[in-house]
């Protein structure tokens, strides 16, 4: 028995291919094979014999078997590796375009700082962009004569000489919002308003639209302390980094007492750091809603006060990402766009922080 | 707003530093523009006497001179004919930069002889053009600051000037008076008294004024008075000085002193030469049509209504704006009518913007002046004419009265604290509102006359706040609106304008940003460009016309980046686009836009011209984000911006359009200069309907155990059937079983013939309550048969 087995041991180890190992199984132990051969052989031994031979020749079996196997699997596996080792690639070839879609900075920016007024209970409200000259002067303090209609550069719309209806206006900021906001669901309210503005104004620092968010907050006690304490804490948390404010007297036809907002920020080399130095930008106007545009928006200026504000969404935009200039958000530049643009998954949020 | 420090000092008595100055108005809203501070570049600068001067050994022109200065005896070699012993000089020493030569001095030879600084020459200190020689000052200590002596003996030299920007609620801020009377009430400093001392007439006025009943409303009050015997020319020159230092160019005395009172008091005064006037002075309303050269030298033809004065010869005046040239003063002018007049703000405006001229009068008037300063102003610059010119006044002549503006409001000293949150002691509201000219009788604040925007109780917290300083401010919180957790604020379509934004970015787009006006043939491509939405004063031709799509604008956004080099592109804006001209006439539009090829071309082959799937993907993709029903209908027909045979609408029902895709009209693209291939997409996210649900439960999963089952039919049709009709026949052969039919492959030609196609679907079965036999199978794709073949005339393919 034990030269059967070291035979077909020996013939297995040395099989090249599959075919071989197949011929090998069936001589050994296919149906008429040298093993099964022998075990037909037990039957004619007496007993004792059989009692040796017996587990023996199963035991050879289950050799001959597992070195089958094991062999096939050898085959098999030097088989892949040699297929593999065909397949090899160039994995520093490029791959296949994918257009990467960017945000651009303005929807950015109006998300973020939507983020950060919702916290305070800030709802959004939207209007027109063509406005009748009542919602963007009258209702706000600024009748036809007033100086402040001809500082606007403002944007009229055509008029037929036959038509004796004043021309409507492109809204020249957004606080019509707030008037048609008043209107719709009174006091007390907290809105920002954000959206395309116009100005008749075209140099390297303006363009003749651009971009605001206006901010009102109505209620029975809000001061203009609570107006400092709303824009310190949205200018932190829009800057990432502790902001101080200053309130200057200025003017405007729809607030009293007016104040313009510069925040604190150092000019170095020609960059503009908010958050630090001694030095301030002007950055917003704002003060106490003017008791007549109170009227105008149907709230009772006795009963009811509150703040209003008006931020450049573009210029916020330049100060906190470093874009030098204005006119290049309008361009769609490809370049600009991919340079300045978000990743679309990069919304921003408060508990993840607004920026990457 | 320009004005002197001096010219501030002699209103204000004060020991203020410029820079506290400058910090001071910028913080009560008069915000600092600019300060030209000529002691700053003068400020190294310092006075020396020369000991001695000597002939230069090799340069006659030249002289060496010993100097005594600060630092002790230094050479000088100096070149001016005027140099010579005993003379008191100003010296810049070596490291001091010379304005008027651009240069910084250093230490040199000249000719041979060491030189230790320069003597300078008024024009070298840019303070003249004086250029004959060195300075000679009469007296000096050596060693002591130029700028010190000066400011000692010719303060106009080192005056600086300031210019502060006024908010229109600031009329009295237009007079330099005002800026005082602001800075005194913030306590830096004293407002000085002006005293009026009416000037004696020597009778009646030989020209008499009439103001016409219909304009006593534009013009309550007009005075003036005859100055008979004066001599015009040139003004002196501390006047001169004044008026130039403010960037206004000296006329003549006369004219000088309207102007200096328009500065000084924001009082303008006009003056008629009456050798050149006829008759007496009339105000009115033109009846139109009238003409005038005005002082500008240019001439205005008056509409009805706007205000002059006229004499016997027509008029002679825009009332309150300009004065006409005719009547105008020369250095022949002997007797003049000075005129000091209250007009109505609102019609100067109203005038002033139709004739569109913009003068200092114009300016003042209807910001609004102090009437009852009318008088005052008259008295005193007839003593200014009778000082500078000489002459005789007569009587003042009165026509009208100074309107009465006096009106009070409740002082509610605890208004400050509820409204802007600062705690400012009640006497000192009162000490504050009593310095800028209020007069507080119990708890009514009178306003003074000058102060126009005063209107209202917020009006006095507002100017105690501002005396007081708003750096006072302190921040408080600002309550929540309820308790705990904020509420989501945006409302279902700005969310969904977030989501579609969003979206359109991950499948691979740019956003952009473009105006909302374009140029009128541009317009008028996209079925807009009417009188309708069109500006009345545009910046630029191509900035005309409200856009009616956001289209037109990525067009023009592509044709630059193809200019630039780029061929290939995905852009995309959301924004309004404009379909009429009143409020309310603007919808939401989300536009994507292919331009080129998918890519550049590379190893994979796989970068192909972009196609009309491409953006038709890309819309459904983002219908499919916003919750738009899967199921919708492609129709056709739309305007001529897109290709006849390459475009879908996708609509729920013939007037409810989601979308449009498709491939641009090649003739648009040629229009608007952009290389194709182009397709675009414009989605309208406010046309999809919001779920009518809003429970968020999604319900239970369906998933069958049982194995699905899929066929393939091919199906012969006419090449246009769509394929979508037979989708939705197959689909509809057993609406329970039939779980999806998908279209695999499209066949046109060769042994079909001429106009028939095959299309080939996969249709999958899935069974929910049995395992699908074989005669299952055979049932329904029987009657898929059957369905597609009604609906289309299409035949099994054999």
């Amino acid at each position: 028995m034990d030269h059967l087995r070291d035979k077909y041991i020996a013939l297995i180890a040395e099989a090249a291919d599959e075919n071989t190992l197949e011929d090998l199984r069936v001589q050994a132990v296919g149906k008429k094979g040298e093993i099964s051969l022998e075990m037909r052989a037990l039957g004619k031994m007496s007993p004792e014999e059989r009692q040796v031979a017996g587990p023996a020749l199963n035991a050879l079996k289950d050799e001959i078997n597992s070195a089958l196997a094991a062999k096939k699997q050898a085959l098999s596996d030097a088989a892949l590796d040699e297929r593999l080792r065909t397949e090899w690639l160039d994995v520093t070839l490029p791959t296949r375009a994918r257009n990467v879609g960017t945000i651009h900075p303005i929807s950015q920016v109006w998300e973020e700082v939507t983020a950060i007024f919702a916290e305070l209970g800030f709802a959004v409200a939207e209007g027109p962009q063509i406005e009748t000259d009542w919602y963007n002067f009258d209702a706000l303090n600024i009748p036809g004569h007033h100086p402040a209609r001809a500082e606007m550069d403002t944007f009229y719309t055509h008029r037929t000489a036959d038509e004796d209806r004043p021309p409507h206006v492109l809204r020249t900021h957004t606080s019509p919002v707030q008037i048609r906001s008043m209107e719709a669901q009174g006091a007390p309210i907290r809105i920002i308003c954000p959206g395309r503005v116009y100005r008749a104004d075209y140099d390297q620092t303006h363009t003749p639209m651009f971009h605001q968010i206006e901010g009102l907050a109505i209620d029975k006690d809000i001061s203009m302390a609570n107006l400092k304490w709303t824009l310190e804490e949205f200018f932190s948390a829009y800057f990432g980094r502790s902001v101080k404010t200053r309130f200057r007297a200025s003017h405007f036809p729809f607030t009293e007492p007016s104040a313009e907002v510069d925040i604190q920020c150092s000019f170095k080399d020609g960059t503009v750091t908010v958050g630090e130095g001694d030095d301030w930008l002007e950055v917003l106007g704002s003060g106490m809603v003017h008791p007549s545009v109170l009227s105008a928006g149907g709230i009772d200026p006795n009963e009811y006060q509150g703040f209003a504000f008006g931020i450049g969404i573009d210029r916020i935009a330049m100060l906190k990402y470093g874009i030098p200039d204005l006119r290049a958000f309008f361009d769609s530049d490809l370049r600009w766009l991919r340079h300045y643009g978000f990743a679309s998954l990069d919304q921003p949020n408060l508990h993840a922080g607004l920026s990457r | 707003m320009k004005f002197t420090l001096s010219w501030l000092k002699n209103h204000l008595e004060t020991d203020a530093t410029l820079d506290v100055i400058l910090d001071t108005l910028t913080d009560l809203g008069l915000e600092v523009e600019g300060v030209e501070n000529p002691a700053a570049r003068l400020s190294e600068f310092t006075i020396g006497y020369v000991n001695s001067a000597e002939k230069h050994p090799d340069a006659d022109k030249l002289r060496v001179c010993q100097v005594q200065t600060d630092e002790g005896e230094t050479q000088i070699i100096c070149g001016a004919p005027n140099a010579r012993q005993g003379i008191t000089v100003v010296i810049a020493k070596p490291g001091v930069y010379v304005p008027g030569i651009d240069t910084t001095i250093g230490v040199g030879k000249i000719r041979g002889i060491e030189s230790f600084g320069m003597m300078c020459s008024e024009r070298e200190m840019e303070l003249s053009e004086e250029h004959d020689g060195i300075i000679e000052l009469p007296n000096g200590e050596v060693g002591q600051s130029f700028v010190d002596w000066l400011a000692q003996n010719d303060p106009a030299k080192v005056d600086p000037v300031i210019e502060i920007a006024i908010t229109p609620n600031r009329p009295d801020a237009l007079g330099v008076r005002g800026v005082a009377r602001d800075l005194a009430a913030r306590g830096l400093g004293t407002l000085k008294p002006l005293p009026v001392t009416p000037v004696a007439g020597n009778g009646p006025s030989s020209v008499d004024v009439i103001i016409d009943a219909d304009t006593t409303d534009g013009c309550p009050v007009f005075m003036g008075r005859v100055i008979s015997g004066v001599k015009n020319g040139p003004s002196p020159a501390w006047l001169q000085d004044m008026l130039r230092a403010i960037g206004l160019r000296p006329i003549s005395v006369l004219v000088d002193i309207t102007n200096y009172f328009t500065y000084d008091q924001n009082r303008p005064l006009h003056v008629f030469d009456v050798d050149k006037m006829q008759g007496n002075l009339r105000v009115h309303r033109a009846e139109g049509g009238e003409t005038i050269v005005a002082l500008d030298d240019k001439e205005y033809t008056l509409a009805a209504g706007q205000m002059v004065i006229s004499d016997d010869n027509g008029p002679e005046s825009i009332a309150g704006i300009i004065g006409g040239a005719v009547t105008g003063c020369s250095d022949e002018t002997t007797t003049v009518f000075l005129e000091s007049a209250f007009w109505n703000n609102i019609q100067i405006a109203l005038t002033g913007r139709a004739l569109k001229i913009n003068s200092d009068a114009r300016y003042r008037f209807e910001r609004g002046i102090d009437p009852a300063w009318t008088a005052n102003g008259l008295e005193l610059a007839t003593q200014m004419v009778l000082d500078l010119c000489g002459g005789e006044a007569s009587d003042v002549v009165v026509v009208g009265a100074i309107p009465d503006v006096s009106r009070s409001y409740k002082l509610d000293t605890d208004r400050v604290q509820s409204l802007v949150g600062m705690t400012i002691p009640a006497d000192t509201q009162r000490a504050t509102l009593t310095a800028l000219g209020f007069e507080i009788d119990g708890d009514q604040a009178h306003v003074p006359s000058w102060r126009p925007d005063v209107l209202g109780e917020a009006d006095l917290v507002e100017e105690v706040a501002r005396i007081a300083s708003l750096t006072r401010l302190e921040g408080r919180p600002l309550p929540r609106i309820t308790e705990g957790l904020p509420t989501p604020v945006l409302t279902p379509i700005q969310r969904r304008e977030q989501i579609v934004r969003r979206t359109i970015a991950q499948l691979g787009y740019n956003e952009c940003v473009t105006y909302s006006f374009i140029d009128q043939p541009s317009a008028e491509l996209f079925g807009g460009g009417t009188d309708a939405t069109r500006l009345e004063n545009p910046i630029s031709y191509e900035m005309s016309h409200m856009r009616p799509t956001v289209l037109p604008g990525l067009l023009q956004a592509a044709a630059r980046n193809q200019a630039r080099g780029f061929a290939d592109m995905a852009l995309f804006e959301i924004g309004a686009a404009f379909h009429g001209g009143e409020p309310g006439e603007q919808h939401l539009q989300a536009t994507g836009l292919l331009v080129g090829r998918t890519g550049p071309k590379d190893v994979h082959g796989s970068a192909r011209a972009v196609d009309v799937f491409d953006v038709k993907a890309d819309a459904e993709a983002v219908l499919a984000a916003i919750g738009a029903p899967a199921k919708v209908q492609i129709m056709r027909g739309v305007d001529d911006t897109w290709h006849p045979g390459r475009h879908g609408k996708i609509c729920l029902g013939p007037k409810m359009v989601l979308g449009i895709f498709g491939e641009i009209h090649p003739k648009i693209l040629t229009e608007m200069g952009v290389k194709g291939p182009a397709m675009a997409f414009t989605l309208w996210p406010a046309e999809v309907p919001m779920p009518k649900n809003e429970s968020v439960n999604r319900g239970a999963v369906t998933a069958p155990d049982l194995q699905a089952v899929e066929r393939d039919f091919a199906f012969v049709v006419d090449t246009d059937v769509e394929a979508l009709t037979l989708v939705n026949a197959a689909a509809g052969a057993d609406k329970a079983l039939i779980d999806n039919v998908r279209v695999f492959d499209e066949f046109i030609g060769g042994s079909l013939g001429e106009g028939k196609k095959s299309l080939a679907i996969a249709v999958r079965l899935q069974p929910t309550e049995a395992t699908l036999k074989d005669a299952d199978i055979e049932a329904v794709s029987t009657k898929i048969v059957e369905k597609v073949s009604k609906a289309t005339g299409g035949v099994l393919r054999g």
